[in-house]
This record gives structure tokens, C-alpha cells and sequence, in this order.
């Protein structure tokens, strides 16, 4: 085993390896309360009462909220405002809060937690979204008038006619689960109102502070500016700390603006694993046909996510899964119908992949199968049908402006693991086997950054300083997966000097402009497109001031190795010499940049568009044995 | 009750004894290096060494460590700042990302390192088993306490080159020196 020779150079590795890393539980505050959530025993109910006396009495409880003291709006959301910061009217899944106990210690908080009462009417509870989509349900959201959250759909060709054309039909309904994010760290948040000025800052454990920014402005009724989210370092989100972390901001806010004092709250795993959001579980019915000769001719399919008892971002996990419902094969004839349903199951929202993995595990089983009919390899149908260079996608994109690497990645996994040869020793069923050995693969594709779900572009700050020092920040948040450390190497490329002069600004949403979620595999492409964009625009700031001395136009300077050069590396200035004349000239080096995502298109009703502006393509492959 | 952490003496008051030890640590020594991420002893993010034995401190009280010898992440590294090699590694294999498991992940592999300098890949594997990593899969850990393990081999020689005479004792103790010298106060 040859060990990796690469520095991963990290901007945060030296404080994470020694434990001098602050994360949210270890920031200490004076005066600081504690607070613990309530949730209640029913899993569907109408509130009639909530009697928080009994755990007022406790010493050392300063105050129970509940949905009566939300200031702003109770409601909120990312797409429909159907979250209760406070559940109110009803309870519509076990994970749902009545109320927050805050107290002197967090002992007393959780111990007083217990002693608040829910008087609330049961209400029968739907648990199977096929259930919840018929049309005497039970409804979750009675003002929704149904329990569907959305639909998407592909239409493309005729499959009624491409399935004649088959020589076989494949079908198969497929279901997968609920999955915990299970993030290393839970939950937390601590709010400190600001005493000078009445602003309320948060350090907290969440993926999207702009997001969070406006669940408690919206909670607290107050503006925009009047919440600072506070970069803290995080352990872990994959997607779990968007929604549900907003929302334990906003009531630990809530808490610290009426008590004017700061307030921690710290989720105990079983509270995080009770009422975080998880992956949607899906149910999949595919009907697939193919010819003799391994070519898929059409997909009809139809897609149910259970999204629990909150819209969250089911419509845009679901239109990721419609998008990609064929995986990374040509398919000229698809017909597919998604739809992402209420229950009173737990909420489900973002995780990695973001509607991804579920499609991609049923179209790599189906694949398999279509295979073993038409008598080939998986591996040979795959090659038969797989997106190259130029090919159209199920909705019409046509895939160029980027390199579409699925057979190289193909060949690289096969070569790497020696496929053909292992496969030879696969046990295939066969229990008498000393040693029942297995392998295989599969892939996918993945449309990169929000696509036509949202709008996409992103912000960054370079601030050059007198002794050459250099400050970034961008508007991507770093969850762990090292994006501040992404950004600083991309900006010293850019410009030409050592990354140890570069710090990462502690992030802060009243810094810099709201560049949405770091979600979607969009942290590198646009935090680190916004990076380049502004380095380049802050070198040409920088050229334009030193052309002269340097002997040639402003488009010739070069910058490398921490100087500034002309034609000739003969005429030349040290970058923190160049600085430091700036500042002279009356010129700060500073630079705001914006990457804007190119232009994606979707058509609802069609469900064809440009939908993701560029694409990554993915080959896994996977070996076991039991002895 | 005294306790002897990062090679400091301790003095713990009648009033903490009760407390869960995670706690102290974190709250009254400020040794926040130590997570508490579970509450049930089942993930590692708490990890210490408790005579050079890993031991998960969410689940037990201060009571419970009189006299002993405590190390955490913060006494890992030598006082003038300078990693542990262990930790070095762990920066140069890429081992850490979001960082929460990594000091119950660094400690875990110390012990382990202390015990077995020449481990198979398998035997890391095992070793760190029961320490969770939500973020980096595991590879690059393995990969860094596969990495450190040459310092401990010579460190483990230099060691028996000193105390050849009273090998069996002397090995122990002067493990234990050497730990204290990577300690900060
Ligand atoms: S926090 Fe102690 S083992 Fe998880
Ligand atoms: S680095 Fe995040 S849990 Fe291990």
C-alpha cells in the first residue's frame, strides 16, 4: 500500500487535529441559559391545549415558549411556508415541538421539559403515501386541500409505441428507505443579542445561513440585518442541516431576543434523530423496453417520495430524481410521472445525492436485469446505451460544452479493479462455495449546482491587504467538506502566491451577499468560480496600476510566485511590495466578484429543458466475501 | 480527589464528583477537544486515554477517574504547538474533514500505536472500529495511523536501548514518559 505523498493542505486541520477547534457546544457566553425542546406523544393530533405551569414551577426555568410567543410569523418554508417554528394547530408527526423550555441549566431544561403537558384530540394518521394520495385521505394540510406536495414529469417520444417495438418489457416496483444524516455533531445553536445595536447573533451548527437567516427574521419579525449568522465550524450535514437546523436557530433566537440573554441549545442525539429530516423513501414502479441487440427503446415510470408531514424541498429533490429517471443512458421515448406526497411520517428533505441514490439504485437494478434478458453483460448494455459526447438527454439537453467522461470513468473503475477477472470468481448463488465472493458495478450521472431549481450564483470578497497579506471570503459555507480551504487554494493560483498569505474571513451573512445554500455539489464550482472571477478582476485593478513600471500593457502583467511581472521576469515587484504602493496611489486592491450559473431552461409540463449547465459522471464498483 | 491531566495535578472539587466526566472537562477545565455526540458510548467523539487506555467519558463520572493519569487531544501536541506525529499524519493523509471525530480518532489510534507499532491494515481497521466518521469513509485515517506507526517503532527502539537491563517495567514507564513529554500542561 503506497501511502498518499500530497500535503491536503487544510486552513482548519491544525485547530480540528489539536481540539482547538470551537464548535457551537464549545462556545462558552456569560449569563448564558440553556434550552430543550417538547415534543408530545401523538403522531397526528389537534391541539387543543398546551399546559407549560407545572414546568414554570421548576426552579431555574426562566420562561416556556410556545407558538404564542412568536413575535413574526410562526410559519415558514423554503417553498411552501407550511412549517410551525412552534406546532400550533395540530401535530403532524412525533418530531413535531409544542414548545421550549428555557432554564439556567440545561439539566433543568430537559428535566422541566417533561413536565409540559399536550392536551390534544387524535386524529387518524396517514403513514403510506400511496394512502395519502387517494382521494378520502386523511389530510395532513387541510388548507392544502390534498396531500400532494408536487408533481414532475418527462414526456418525451411515444412509449406507447416504443414498448411494441420492444422485443422485451422489463417491470419492477422497487421502495427504499428512510436514512438518517447522522452527522457526527448534533444540532446547536447559541443566540446572543447584541446589546449595542439589538442584533441578534447566531453561532450554530446549519449548511445554509442565508436560509437560516430568514426562518428567524421571519420567527422573530424583524429584518434581515437584524440577524447575523455567525460562521462556526461544523461537524458534518450532508444535506440534514438545512431546514431543521434553521428552525432550532429561530427558536433559540426567539428565546435570547425576549430574554435578553444567550441562549444554548445543544439537541441530544435522540431529540436530533426524532425530529431532523431524513431521505425520502421512494416508490418506484419501471417499466422498461428493450431490443435483442441491448438498446433500451423506452422508460415508462412513476416515482412516489413519501415527503412526510412538511414540504421542505421535496419538489426540488423530486425533480432532481425526474431529471435523472433513465441514469446516464440515452432514452428516446420517456414517459414519467413523480409525485412527492404529505404523511405524518417524519419530514424528509435534503441528503447527499438530493434524489439521486434512490433513482440511481433502481435504473442500475433494472439495468442489470435488461441485461440477463437480452443475454449480455451488464457491463456490454451499459456501453450499448450510455450518454457520450453530444448525446440528448431524456429532456432534450444535449450533453456538450463539457467533457462527458462516462465510458472513461467506465474503463478507469474496470481497469483499476480488474473486473473481468474477479467477476470470474463470483460465487453467483452458489452457498456450497468455500467462499461466496461478489462484485459489481454501477453508475450514474449527476446534474452539477441547483439547475433549474433555483436560482444559482454566488458572491466573493478579496481584500488585498498593505503588507500583502490577503483576506477572501466567499458565500459558500464550509460544512466540514474543506471549501474554505478550496477557495484559499484557488485563490492563490489565481494569484500567483503562496496560500499561506491567504486567510479565509470568519463567515458572517451581514459580510457578504446571499449566494444560497452549499448544497447540490455547488460549493467548489461556485464558490471557486466566484474566487477566480474576483482574483482575476482585482489582478487587472493591480495590472492597470503597474503596467507602466513594468514595461508593458496591463494585459501582459503576469502574477507568479509572489511577484508581479512584466514581459520579462527581469521587471518585476513583490507582490507585498505592490501592495503596499497601492495603498499609497489611494487604490485599495479589493474586489467583489459574482459567478453567475450559466442559463439553465425546464418546461413544467413537458418536462424537457437544459436542466443542470454541466454534468459529473460516476462509476463505483464493489467487491465482498464471506468466509 | 486529584486528577493528573495532560501531566497537570488536578484538584477536583467535592461539588463536580457527580458530575459526568465528559462535563468537567469540557466546562470546568474547558478541555473541549472531547465531544460529547451520542451520550451513550457508542461513537468514540469522547474519547480520552485513561492510562493510555481509550475510554469513552459520556457515560461515566468524575468519581470514577481518582488519581488517574488523563490524557486528551490538547496534551497531544508539544507545548510549544508542535503536532504529535499521529497528528501530523492525520493532516498530511488528508484524515480529516469536518473534524469531530478526529481527536476520539487521533487518541483511539495513539493507544492503539502504543500497544502494536507494526499493525496490518486490518488490525488499524479494527483498532478504530467502533469510533465513528460520518464525513471521510475511513481510508485516510487508517492511512495516517498506517503512516505514524514507524515513529512509534523508533521510539519503542530507542526506548529498549535505554532500559535494556529491566526490560519489563521499564518499557511501560518509559512509555509513559514519552507521553509526557508530548504533553502540554
Ligand atoms: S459521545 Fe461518548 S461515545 Fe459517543
Ligand atoms: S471528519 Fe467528520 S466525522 Fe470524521
Amino acid at each position: 500500500m503506497s501511502l498518499p505523498e500530497t500535503k491536503c493542505w487544510r486552513n482548519d486541520a491544525y485547530a480540528k487535529v489539536t481540539g482547538k477547534a470551537k464548535f457551537t457546544d464549545d462556545l462558552k457566553f456569560a449569563n448564558v441559559l440553556h434550552a430543550a425542546p417538547v415534543y408530545s406523544d401523538f403522531v397526528h393530533a389537534r391541539i387543543v391545549s398546551i399546559d407549560t405551569s407545572a414546568a414554570e414551577k421548576v426552579s431555574g426555568v426562566v420562561r416556556v415558549l410556545t407558538a404564542k410567543d412568536v413575535q413574526g410569523v410562526n410559519r415558514f418554508g423554503q417553498i411552501i411556508r407550511d412549517y410551525r417554528i412552534f406546532a400550533d394547530d395540530k401535530i403532524r408527526y412525533h418530531g413535531d415541538v409544542v414548545a421550549v423550555v428555557v432554564a439556567e441549566t440545561r439539566e433543568i431544561a430537559i428535566h422541566a421539559a417533561q413536565l409540559v403537558r399536550v392536551n390534544a384530540t387524535p386524529l387518524p394518521a396517514v403513514l403510506d403515501p400511496e394512502e395519502a394520495l387517494k382521494p378520502d385521505a386523511v389530510l395532513v394540510h387541510e388548507n392544502h386541500g390534498s396531500n400532494l406536495i408536487n408533481t414532475h414529469v418527462v414526456r418525451r417520444g411515444n412509449v406507447d409505441n416504443a414498448f411494441k417495438q420492444a422485443d422485451f418489457v422489463i417491470e419492477q416496483d422497487f421502495s427504499t428507505q428512510f436514512i438518517e444524516h447522522a452527522y457526527m455533531e448534533t444540532e446547536a445553536a447559541v443566540c446572543v443579542p447584541r446589546l449595542t445595536d439589538g442584533v441578534i447573533e447566531i453561532y450554530g451548527s446549519m449548511q445554509h445561513p442565508f436560509s437560516t437567516r430568514r426562518f428567524v427574521a421571519t420567527c422573530l419579525g424583524v429584518a434581515l440585518a437584524d440577524v447575523e449568522i455567525i460562521g462556526t465550524p461544523m461537524g458534518g450535514g450532508f444535506g440534514g442541516k438545512d431546514d431543521t437546523a434553521a428552525i432550532i436557530c429561530a427558536r433559540t433566537a426567539l428565546a435570547a431576543k425576549l430574554l435578553g440573554r444567550p441562549v444554548k441549545m445543544v439537541y441530544r442525539r435522540d431529540w436530533s434523530m426524532r425530529e431532523s429530516y431524513k431521505r425520502h423513501p421512494y416508490r418506484v414502479q419501471y417499466k422498461m423496453g428493450v431490443t435483442k441487440a441491448g438498446c433500451i427503446t423506452a422508460v415508462q415510470c412513476r416515482i412516489v417520495a413519501d415527503g412526510g408531514a412538511y414540504c421542505s424541498v421535496t419538489p426540488w429533490v423530486t425533480w432532481r430524481s425526474t431529471v435523472q429517471c433513465c441514469g446516464p443512458y440515452v432514452v428516446e421515448n420517456v414517459h414519467c410521472d413523480t409525485f412527492g406526497v404529505y404523511t405524518n411520517n417524519v419530514v424528509t428533505g435534503a441528503m447527499r445525492g438530493f434524489g439521486s441514490p434512490q433513482i440511481n439504485f433502481v435504473i442500475e437494478q433494472i439495468v442489470e436485469m435488461a441485461a440477463q434478458k437480452v443475454g449480455i453483460s451488464g457491463i456490454e448494455f451499459r456501453r450499448r446505451n450510455m450518454v457520450r459526447q453530444g448525446s440528448i438527454t431524456i429532456t432534450g439537453q444535449k450533453l456538450d460544452g463539457h467533457k462527458v467522461a462516462m465510458e472513461q470513468v467506465l474503463d478507469t473503475v474496470l481497469r483499476e479493479i480488474d473486473y473481468e477477472k474477479k467477476l470470474e470468481k463470483c460465487a453467483h448463488g452458489k452457498g456450497d462455495a468455500d467462499e461466496l465472493y461478489g462484485i459489481g458495478v454501477a453508475m450514474s450521472y449527476r446534474g452539477v449546482s441547483l439547475g433549474a431549481e433555483g436560482t444559482d450564483f454566488c458572491a466573493a470578497i478579496i481584500n488585498a491587504q498593505a503588507d500583502g497579506s490577503i483576506l477572501l471570503e466567499t458565500g459558500m459555507h464550509e460544512n466540514g467538506q474543506g471549501v474554505e480551504s478550496a477557495m484559499c487554494l484557488i485563490c492563490a493560483e489565481e494569484l500567483g502566491v503562496d496560500v499561506n498569505r491567504i486567510r479565509y474571513r470568519r463567515s458572517s451573512t451581514s459580510n457578504i451577499p446571499d449566494s444560497g445554500t452549499t448544497v447540490a455539489s455547488r460549493g467548489t464550482i461556485m464558490g471557486g468560480g466566484a474566487t477566480a472571477l474576483t482574483a482575476r478582476e482585482l489582478k487587472k485593478k493591480i495590472a492597470e496600476s503597474f503596467c507602466e513600471k513594468l514595461h508593458c500593457t496591463a494585459g501582459e502583467v503576469r502574477f507568479k510566485d509572489n511577484f508581479i511581472c512584466g514581459k520579462l521576469d527581469a521587471d518585476r515587484i513583490a507582490f507585498a511590495d505592490a501592495m503596499r504602493q497601492m495603498w499609497a496611489m489611494q487604490k485599495f486592491p479589493f474586489a467583489l466578484g459574482t459567478f453567475k450559473a450559466p442559463r439553465t431552461t425546464w418546461d413544467e409540463h413537458s418536462g424537457q429543458g437544459d436542466a443542470y449547465f454541466t454534468w459529473v459522471y460516476c462509476c463505483a464498483a464493489r467487491q465482498s466475501s464471506s468466509r | 480527589m486529584k486528577l493528573f491531566v495532560n501531566n497537570k495535578e488536578i484538584e477536583v472539587p467535592a461539588s463536580a464528583m457527580e458530575k459526568r466526566i465528559v462535563e468537567f472537562l469540557r466546562e470546568d477545565l474547558d478541555l473541549t477537544g472531547a465531544k460529547n455526540a451520542c451520550d451513550i458510548g457508542a461513537c468514540g467523539a469522547c474519547t480520552i486515554l485513561v492510562n493510555d487506555e481509550p475510554s469513552r467519558i459520556c457515560i461515566k463520572l468524575v468519581k470514577d477517574f481518582g488519581g488517574q493519569r488523563i490524557l486528551t487531544i490538547e496534551g497531544m501536541a508539544a507545548p510549544d504547538g508542535t503536532l504529535h506525529p499521529l497528528q501530523q499524519a492525520f493532516l498530511d493523509c488528508g484524515a480529516i474533514q469536518c473534524g469531530y471525530c478526529t481527536p476520539g480518532m487521533v487518541l483511539t489510534g495513539h493507544a492503539f500505536l502504543l500497544k502494536n507499532s507494526h499493525p496490518t491494515r486490518d488490525q488499524i481497521r479494527q483498532a478504530i472500529f467502533k469510533n465513528l466518521c460520518r464525513c471521510t469513509g475511513y481510508q485516510q485515517i487508517i492511512d495516517a495511523i498506517e503512516k505514524a506507526a514507524p515513529h512509534y517503532q523508533r521510539e519503542e527502539r530507542g526506548l529498549q536501548a535505554a532500559s535494556a537491563p529491566e526490560k519489563q517495567t521499564a518499557t511501560k514507564n518509559s512509555k509513559a514518559t514519552t507521553l509526557a513529554k508530548g504533553e502540554a500542561g
